[in-house]
C-alpha cells in the first residue's frame, strides 16, 4: 500500500486547432499534396504554420495519488479535467509526459457507453459489462445483483429504446457500479438522473471509496465532491492551480467563481443594461459567504438609456433543490416610478433563514404591467451560506446532511411529550435555551454556551 | 468524509464492491509517443469483447426484420439469379460443363463475404465512435469482430451452396479440404482492406463514398459471374493482382473441381497480396490508432 496508485509527471496534451480545417484536411487535399509534395513542400509547410494554432489542454501537470485516496478534480469548463481523465483512461495519448498506474483501472466517463438501442436490457448488461472490461463469468455471477440494483426486473427483455430515460440511466449505472477495479475514474456521471438516483449513485461511490480503493472524481457538483473526497485538485487552464484538502479547495474554488462571475446584460430594445449585481453583508462589504441569520443585500447597478416606466423587478434566492424565497414586485407592488440614467436598486433579505449550502440569486426585470421581459429570469450571482451548525444549537446525528436538506428554516419549536419546549432558529449563533414547563432536569437539556 | 457513514447506512452496498478477484495486471505506463507493449497483451485480455461485439452485431442486424436470418440466404440467391441470367444466358460465358448457377454461387459467396466484411469493418470505427471516445480497449477488436460477423453470415449463406449442390447432384472433389485455406485468405484480404479503410475513414469520411464504388466495380472486375479462364492467357497474371481473383478461383476449384486444374500463379499472387494488405493495414492502423479519439 506504500506505492502511489497514480504518478503523473509533466503531463502535457496538445490539440491542434486548424483554422479553415475543412479546406486542408479533405482527402482531395491529402492526395493532391502527396503528389505535389516535392515541389510545394516548403510553401505548404509555411502555410500550415500560419493556419494551425496549438492549444495546450494540459500543461505540465504533475501529481501523485496514494492508494486508497479519493480525489476530486474541479475546475471550470475547459480547464482540462476531461482531457486528464481521457488520458488516464487511455482513450487518448499524452503529447508529453508520463503516467504510471499501479492497479487495475476502470473509467466511467459516461453512463451507458456502448448501450445499443435495439438490444434488450438483459443483452445490454452483458454488452456494456464486456465493454467496461468485465469477463463473461464475472457478469453472469453479478447479473442478479445488477438487475436488483437497477430495479428494472420487469423490463429486462424490453429493448432499451423503449425505456424511459430514468430506467436507462439506472440500468447503465447498475452495470458500471459492479465493476471491481482498484482505481476508479469517474466523470460527471452523477449529473444524470433524478435526485433519489443521484443519491444512490453517491452512496455507491462512497462505499466504494471506503473500501480502500482509489477514486478520481470529476464533477461540477461541489457538494458531491465535498461529500465523497478527501483531497481536491483544482485545475485551471490546463495546470494544477491548487492541491489540498477538499474543504479548502472547494471553498477557494467557490469563492473565486462567485467573484469572477459578475453578471451583466443589455437589452437594446428597452435601452436598459444591468451592469453589475453585487452581494453585500450587514456591514455593506461585498461578500459571497454569509452566515445564517445575517442579512443579504443584493445590489443591482443599472443604466437606462431610455426611461423604463414602472418596471417590475423580481429577485429570488435559489438553492440546489429549487427556489427558496423571492422578493417580487409583481406581488408586493413596491415598484420604482421609473428607471432612468444610471442608478442602483437594492434589496435586503433580512436574517437569512438558510442552512449551509450553495445558492444562486436569480433576477428578472419586466415592464408593460409585467407582460414583457426586459431581463429574463436568470442566475445573476452566487453565494454560499457557511456555518458550524452546532453553534446554532444543532446536535442531530445527521447534521452533516444539512447540505442536501431543505434549505429554508423558519424559527420553530418542538413541543416534546415530556413537556420540553425546544426552539430552533437560525437567527444567530447565540445562547440556546431549552425551557421546561416544570423543570427538574433542565440542566441536562441545556446546551453549553459557545 | 463527513456524510459517508450516513450514506452507507442508507445504501448498504458492500456486497456489490466485494473483494476483487480479477487477475492483477502489471503496472501500466502511459507515455507520449510510445508504442505500447501492452497493446498485444490487452488484445488478449479483452478477447471476450470479440465475442460480445460479434454477438451484438448479429443480434442487431436482424432485429425488426420480418424474415430475419433468411436475408443471409436471399442475398446470394438473388445475386446468383441475376448473374446467371446476365453472364450465363445473355453473355453466353463458358461454364466448363458445370451448372452455371453453381458456378456463380461459388463466386458470389466469397465475394459477398469479402465485400460485406470490407464495408462493415471499414465503417465500424465511425459507427462505434461513441465507444472510441469514451472507453479504452484495443480498437483492432472492433475491426476484427466486424469481419467475424460477416464470416458468420458467410457460413449461413454457405448452407445455400450445399443445397444447390445436392440439387444438381454435384459431389465435391477431394480438394474441398482446401476450402478453409481460401476462406482464411478471403478473411485476411477483407481484414487488410478493412483496416486501411477504417483508419482512413476516421479522418477522411470520403471513404464512405469510395467503398460502395469498390464493391460495385469489384463485382465485375472479379470472376464472380464468370470464370477467370475467359481472360486471355497473357493478361492472366496481371488480372490476378486483384487478390479476389485467386481467392474465388481457388474456392471454386475446391468446391466444384475443374478439368484443367487451378491457375496456381494466381493463388500465389493472392497470398502475397493478402500478406501485404494485412501487414500494411496493421501498421497503418496502429500508427493512427492513438489519435482516433481526438479526430473521430
Amino acid at each position: 500500500m506504500t506505492n502511489p496508485a497514480i504518478i503523473i509527471e509533466n503531463l502535457c496534451k496538445r490539440y491542434t486547432i486548424g483554422h479553415q480545417r475543412t479546406d486542408r484536411d479533405g482527402l482531395r487535399h491529402a492526395i493532391e499534396s502527396a503528389i505535389r509534395e516535392p515541389l510545394t513542400w516548403l510553401r505548404y509547410r509555411r502555410q500550415e504554420k500560419l493556419r494551425q494554432v496549438d492549444f495546450w489542454a494540459l500543461k505540465d501537470v504533475s501529481f501523485q495519488i496514494k492508494q486508497g485516496e479519493v480525489v476530486g478534480i474541479i475546475g471550470s469548463n475547459g480547464a482540462g479535467k476531461s482531457t486528464l481523465l481521457k488520458i488516464l483512461s487511455r482513450i487518448t495519448v499524452p503529447s508529453k509526459g508520463r503516467i504510471r498506474i499501479d492497479g487495475r483501472i476502470a473509467s466511467l466517463l459516461e453512463v451507458g457507453t456502448g448501450f445499443h438501442q435495439e438490444l434488450t436490457g438483459r443483452e445490454n448488461i452483458f454488452l456494456n459489462g464486456a465493454i467496461l472490461g468485465m469477463s463473461r463469468a464475472e457478469i453472469i455471477r453479478k447479473f442478479d445483483e445488477i438487475v436488483e440494483f437497477s430495479g428494472i426486473e420487469d423490463f429486462l427483455d424490453t429493448p432499451v429504446k423503449r425505456y424511459s430515460s430514468g430506467m436507462y440511466v439506472r440500468l447503465a449505472f447498475a452495470v458500471a457500479a459492479h465493476l471491481e477495479p482498484e482505481i476508479l475514474i469517474v466523470d460527471e456521471v452523477l449529473a444524470v438522473g433524478d435526485a433519489a438516483f443521484q443519491k444512490k449513485c453517491l452512496g455507491k461511490m462512497s462505499s466504494f471509496a471506503r473500501s480502500g480503493r482509489t477514486v478520481l472524481f470529476v464533477s461540477h457538483n461541489m457538494e458531491a465532491i465535498r461529500t465523497l473526497c478527501q483531497r481536491g485538485i483544482w485545475l485551471m487552464d490546463g495546470r494544477v492551480h491548487k492541491d489540498g484538502t477538499v474543504d479548502e479547495i472547494v471553498e477557494d474554488y467557490f469563492n473565486s467563481t462567485s467573484n469572477e462571475l459578475s453578471f451583466s446584460c443589455e437589452n437594446l430594445d428597452y435601452g436598459l443594461s444591468i451592469q453589475k449585481v453585487t452581494l453585500k453583508n450587514d456591514h455593506g462589504e461585498e461578500s459571497s459567504q454569509f452566515r445564517p441569520g445575517e442579512d443579504l443585500i443584493i445590489e443591482v447597478n443599472y443604466h437606462a438609456q431610455e426611461r423604463v416606466e414602472l418596471p417590475y423587478v423580481v429577485l429570488g434566492v435559489q438553492g440546489i433543490n429549487g427556489p427558496c424565497f423571492t422578493a417580487n414586485m409583481l406581488l408586493d407592488g413596491c415598484r420604482p416610478e421609473a428607471l432612468a440614467g444610471a442608478g442602483t436598486l437594492a434589496c435586503r433579505f433580512k436574517s437569512l433563514p438558510l442552512l449551509p449550502q450553495n445558492y444562486s440569486v436569480k433576477m428578472s426585470v419586466r415592464t408593460n404591467n409585467g407582460g414583457d421581459w426586459i431581463v429574463k429570469y436568470q442566475e445573476v450571482a452566487y453565494f454560499s451560506v457557511v456555518a458550524d451548525l452546532t453553534k446554532y444549537g444543532y446536535k442531530g446525528q445527521f447534521i452533516s446532511r444539512a447540505s442536501d436538506s431543505t434549505p429554508v428554516v423558519v424559527p420553530y419549536e418542538w413541543l416534546l411529550p415530556d413537556g420540553t419546549i425546544a426552539p430552533v432558529s437560525l437567527a444567530s449563533p447565540q445562547v440556546r435555551s431549552l425551557q421546561r414547563r416544570e423543570s427538574p432536569v433542565e440542566l441536562d437539556l441545556v446546551r453549553p454556551f459557545d | 468524509m463527513r456524510t459517508l457513514n450516513e450514506l452507507d447506512q442508507e445504501y448498504s452496498l458492500e456486497t456489490c464492491f466485494g473483494t476483487s478477484d480479477a487477475p492483477r495486471i502489471d503496472e501500466l505506463v502511459i507515455e507520449a509517443g510510445r508504442t505500447e507493449r501492452q497493446y498485444w497483451r490487452d488484445l488478449w485480455r479483452y478477447r471476450e469483447l470479440f465475442y460480445f461485439l460479434v454477438w451484438r452485431d448479429l443480434l442487431v442486424r436482424y432485429k425488426q426484420t420480418v424474415v430475419g436470418v433468411s436475408w443471409s440466404l436471399i442475398r446470394p440467391l438473388l445475386t446468383t439469379i441475376v448473374l446467371t441470367v446476365v453472364f450465363g444466358r445473355l453473355g453466353k460465358m463458358p461454364s466448363g460443363g458445370l451448372p452455371y448457377p453453381l458456378l456463380v454461387l461459388c463466386g458470389t459467396l466469397p465475394w459477398q463475404f469479402f465485400s460485406t466484411a470490407m464495408t462493415e469493418s471499414g465503417n465500424s470505427l465511425v459507427m462505434n465512435s461513441n465507444l472510441i471516445s469514451k472507453v479504452y480497449f484495443p480498437r483492432l477488436i472492433i475491426i476484427v469482430s466486424s469481419v467475424i460477423t460477416s464470416f458468420v453470415e458467410f457460413l449461413i449463406s454457405a448452407v445455400f451452396l450445399v443445397f444447390l449442390m445436392i440439387w444438381y447432384h454435384c459431389a465435391p472433389p477431394a480438394a474441398v479440404l482446401f476450402v478453409p485455406f481460401f476462406v482464411l485468405l478471403a478473411f485476411g484480404a477483407a481484414l487488410g482492406v478493412g483496416l486501411w479503410i477504417a483508419a482512413l475513414m476516421v479522418e477522411y469520411r470520403d471513404f464512405r463514398f469510395i467503398v460502395p464504388f469498390i464493391v460495385q466495380f469489384g463485382l465485375y472486375v472479379s470472376p464472380v459471374g464468370f470464370q477467370s479462364s475467359v481472360v486471355p492467357e497473357r493478361f492472366r497474371l496481371l488480372y490476378a493482382a486483384n487478390p479476389m481473383v485467386g481467392i474465388i478461383d481457388g474456392f471454386r476449384w475446391c468446391v466444384l473441381g475443374a478439368q484443367n486444374g487451378v491457375y496456381l500463379p494466381g493463388i500465389a499472387v493472392a497470398v502475397i497480396d493478402v500478406v501485404i494488405l494485412l501487414t500494411s493495414g496493421i501498421w497503418y492502423f496502429r500508427k493512427t490508432e492513438q489519435t482516433f479519439a481526438d479526430v473521430i
